[in-house]
């Protein structure tokens, strides 16, 4: 090898301005499609608050939120206090869905894992119907909290189970995932016991409930599933680049230095508190878990700098276009949004596939 | 010859003066999987670097399972000492920082890009915003290894030759004391066999790193590696240069193969297998 000294530094630096010049390229188009999602968001956001019994305009509902102070009262109260704790409800737990999807599959590498396939929604499902029907609190004086209360603890309680026999010898990522469905039939089987023997009055409330409905989002339990999210988000991204190495293998990601079964239990316990935080305030809203993460990888793949917060807008934006057709559909009467998540949903998730450029997973 | 050595530069982190290579050796290593012993005592003394050790023996003798041993992922008894210190004693980041292990197989359908999935090799240097160095240190394995095309390619979309050379690049851009190879080559066309070998080579002898490589082909080890360590039933049946090690006793003894081994003209031992012990005795058996 006969380099002198001198030509060395050249190639170097030519070498970086080459690199820089790949990676701008790979992650200009991600900033891009970034903004545009957000903006989609704002729109989409914004058109929610605007439908309702009384129609606003997009522009009258945009200078209320931005200048509450100068619209009028009646708009103000419309806004502020009935359709905006709906509308941000949406985009919170949509959001909290999609990253706890995200999560779930990146640590269990599976395209299937969501809150729902773990049976952590059913869990809920079935924690919820317990207080509707039994009246049965596990939290003591929960009081106005009682049902999300109750969904909150079984969701906990789900989760937790998959958490301690992941920790038995032998149980690989796959066998979590068959016990996760497990699950899903055992808190399915168990709701439709409560459901059996329920009063005509309480069924009706636990189909309601089931069916995932954001009707009932105040400002408080915005401000509880906002508080959850800030707690668990700096773990992932405490953990970004290491959540990336998880999906070349275990054996890449350990010898790059990751512990990964301490990851992997790390943040299959912020994941669950996150799932089941939103599942307990709206119901069983399954199909935004699973889909959100999808679309996300579709458009940045799984740089998880890109990757997490793509999710959490995925998610939101699917939500809150649900709402907006379930207001739609129904002028006055508000449709169960898990029933138009799915309905809206699926097309579009079906279109996605069958137009994908790219593999998938 | 695309490849561009020429075009490699020196080691990112600089060296001491006098650096000498990593001192590396194994004593007594054992391992069981359950209750099935797989390691029954290996005993490496000294692997010189600064030239390739060629790991060599037939399927199941153990090979893959002593690599994941040094590189942290199995906990054996015995000791594994790298710079006279058992690596156990060191802490999880020099141990990423100084040894690369590139496993035999490892699936691959992440949604990233090459450049990406290279990028990410680095962990142990990475922090929220890239660096330039980062950057560089890609750019430049990418480079080396004649894959630049595929930077923006995804990895789930490349075939498995290519995938191959990107797991390459992932333990070679991580500029490491002791490389680990598991079957490197397995899925790689003849040139690029010849041009991975030809480029671990250099930056083993440049660098002056421990390079462990498992390798099924006899021929490409003798041609490569100074060093061979002879596995068989997770023992080690021989160790030594080409001449003491690739003898046709212990291709009989350990593949069960009978085979003729010459010196070429350039010097370098070529094996020539004739045919399997087991499959004379069966033909014998089968002719009446
Ligand atoms: N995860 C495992 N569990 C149980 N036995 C294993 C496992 N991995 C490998 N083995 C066994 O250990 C032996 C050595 O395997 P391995 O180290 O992969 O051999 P090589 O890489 O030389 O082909 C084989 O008999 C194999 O069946
Ligand atoms: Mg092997």
């Amino acid at each position: 090898m006969a380099i002198e000294q001198g030509t060395l530094q050249p190639t170097g630096e030519l070498t970086a301005t080459k690199g820089r010049r790949i990676y701008r390229q790979i992650t200009g188009r991600k900033y891009l499609v970034m903004v545009c999602l957000a903006a989609t968001l704002c729109g989409t956001l914004i058109l929610d608050i605007s439908l309702g019994p009384a129609r606003l305009g997009l522009w009258e509902v945009a200078s209320t939120i931005l200048m509450p102070g100068s619209a009028e009262v009646t708009t103000r109260v419309i806004v502020w206090d009935i359709r905006m704790p709906i509308a941000l409800m949406a985009v919170v737990v949509g959001a909290a869905l999609s990253i706890a999807g995200a999560e779930m599959q990146t640590i269990l590498s599976n395209p299937l894992a969501s809150p729902f396939t773990l049976g952590i929604s059913a869990a809920a499902g079935f924690g919820a119907a317990l207080a509707l029907v039994m009246g049965l609190s596990i939290i003591p004086f929960a009081g106005i909290f009682l049902v999300s209360a109750n969904a909150f603890v079984f969701a906990m309680i789900a989760s937790m189970t998959i958490f301690v026999l992941s920790g038995l010898r032998g149980v690989t990522i796959e066998t979590m995932v068959l016990l996760g469905i497990a699950l899903v039939f055992l808190f399915s089987s168990l709701l439709a016991l409560l459901q059996y023997i329920a009063s005509e009055q309480a069924l009706q409330q636990v189909v309601f409930w089931t069916l995932g409905s954001l009707v009932k989002a105040t400002w408080p339990k915005i401000g509880i599933a906002v508080v959850v999210l800030m707690v668990t988000i700096p773990l992932f991204v405490k953990h970004v680049w290491a959540l990336t190495a998880l999906r070349l293998g275990d054996d890449k990601a350990h010898s790059l230095g990751i512990n990964v079964r301490k990851l992997r239990l790390q943040v299959l316990i912020s994941v669950s508190v996150l799932a089941a935080a939103a599942v307990a305030f709206v119901g069983t809203i399954g199909f935004v878990g699973l889909v959100g993460p999808h679309v996300a990888r579709m458009l940045v793949g799984e740089d998880q700098r890109f990757f997490l917060p793509m999710s959490a807008m995925t998610g939101a934006i699917l939500l809150s276009a649900a709402s907006i057709v379930s207001k739609m559909i129904t002028p006055g009467a508000i449709f169960p949004i898990g029933i138009i998540t799915s309905l809206v949903g699926v097309p579009f998730f079906l279109s996605l596939i069958l137009a994908k450029r790219r593999q998938l997973w | 010859m695309k490849l561009s050595i020429e075009r490699l530069i020196l080691p990112a982190t600089p060296r001491p003066a006098r650096w000498h290579g990593p001192t590396f050796s194994v004593e007594n290593v054992r391992f069981s999987y359950g209750s099935t012993p797989v390691l029954k005592g290996i005993t490496i003394e000294g692997i010189a670097p600064g030239k390739i050790t060629a790991t060599i023996g037939p399927n199941a003798a153990g090979k893959t399972t002593f690599f994941k041993c040094i590189a942290g992922l199995l906990k054996p008894e015995g000791m594994i000492r790298l710079d006279g210190t058992d690596i156990r004693d060191y802490s999880r980041e020099e141990i990423t920082q100084r040894v690369s292990y590139l496993p035999q197989e490892s699936p691959v359908n992440a949604v990233l890009t090459v450049f990406e999935a290279v990028l990410l090799a680095r962990k142990h240097t990475l922090s929220w915003r890239v660096s330039d160095e980062d950057l560089r240190s890609v750019t430049q394995v990418l480079e080396d290894l004649d894959i630049e095309d595929l930077s923006i390619r995804f990895l789930n979309e490349l075939s498995g030759g290519q995938k191959q050379m990107v797991s390459i690049a992932q333990s070679l851009v991580r500029d490491p004391d002791v490389l680990l190879m598991d079957e490197p080559t397995s899925s790689l066309d003849l040139q690029r066999q010849l041009e991975v070998l030809d480029l671990i080579a250099h930056v083993t002898s440049e660098r002056g790193i421990v390079t462990l490589i498992s390798l099924h082909d006899l021929n490409l080890a003798a041609r490569y590696a100074a060093q061979f360590v002879v596995m068989d039933h997770g023992a080690v049946y021989a160790s030594g240069d080409a001449d003491a090690v690739l003898t046709p006793q212990m291709l009989r003894d350990v593949y069960g193969v009978n085979a003729t081994v010459v010196t070429n003209p350039d010097s370098i031992l070529q094996i020539t297998p004739i045919g399997s012990i087991r499959s004379k005795k069966s033909r014998v058996a089968a002719v009446p």
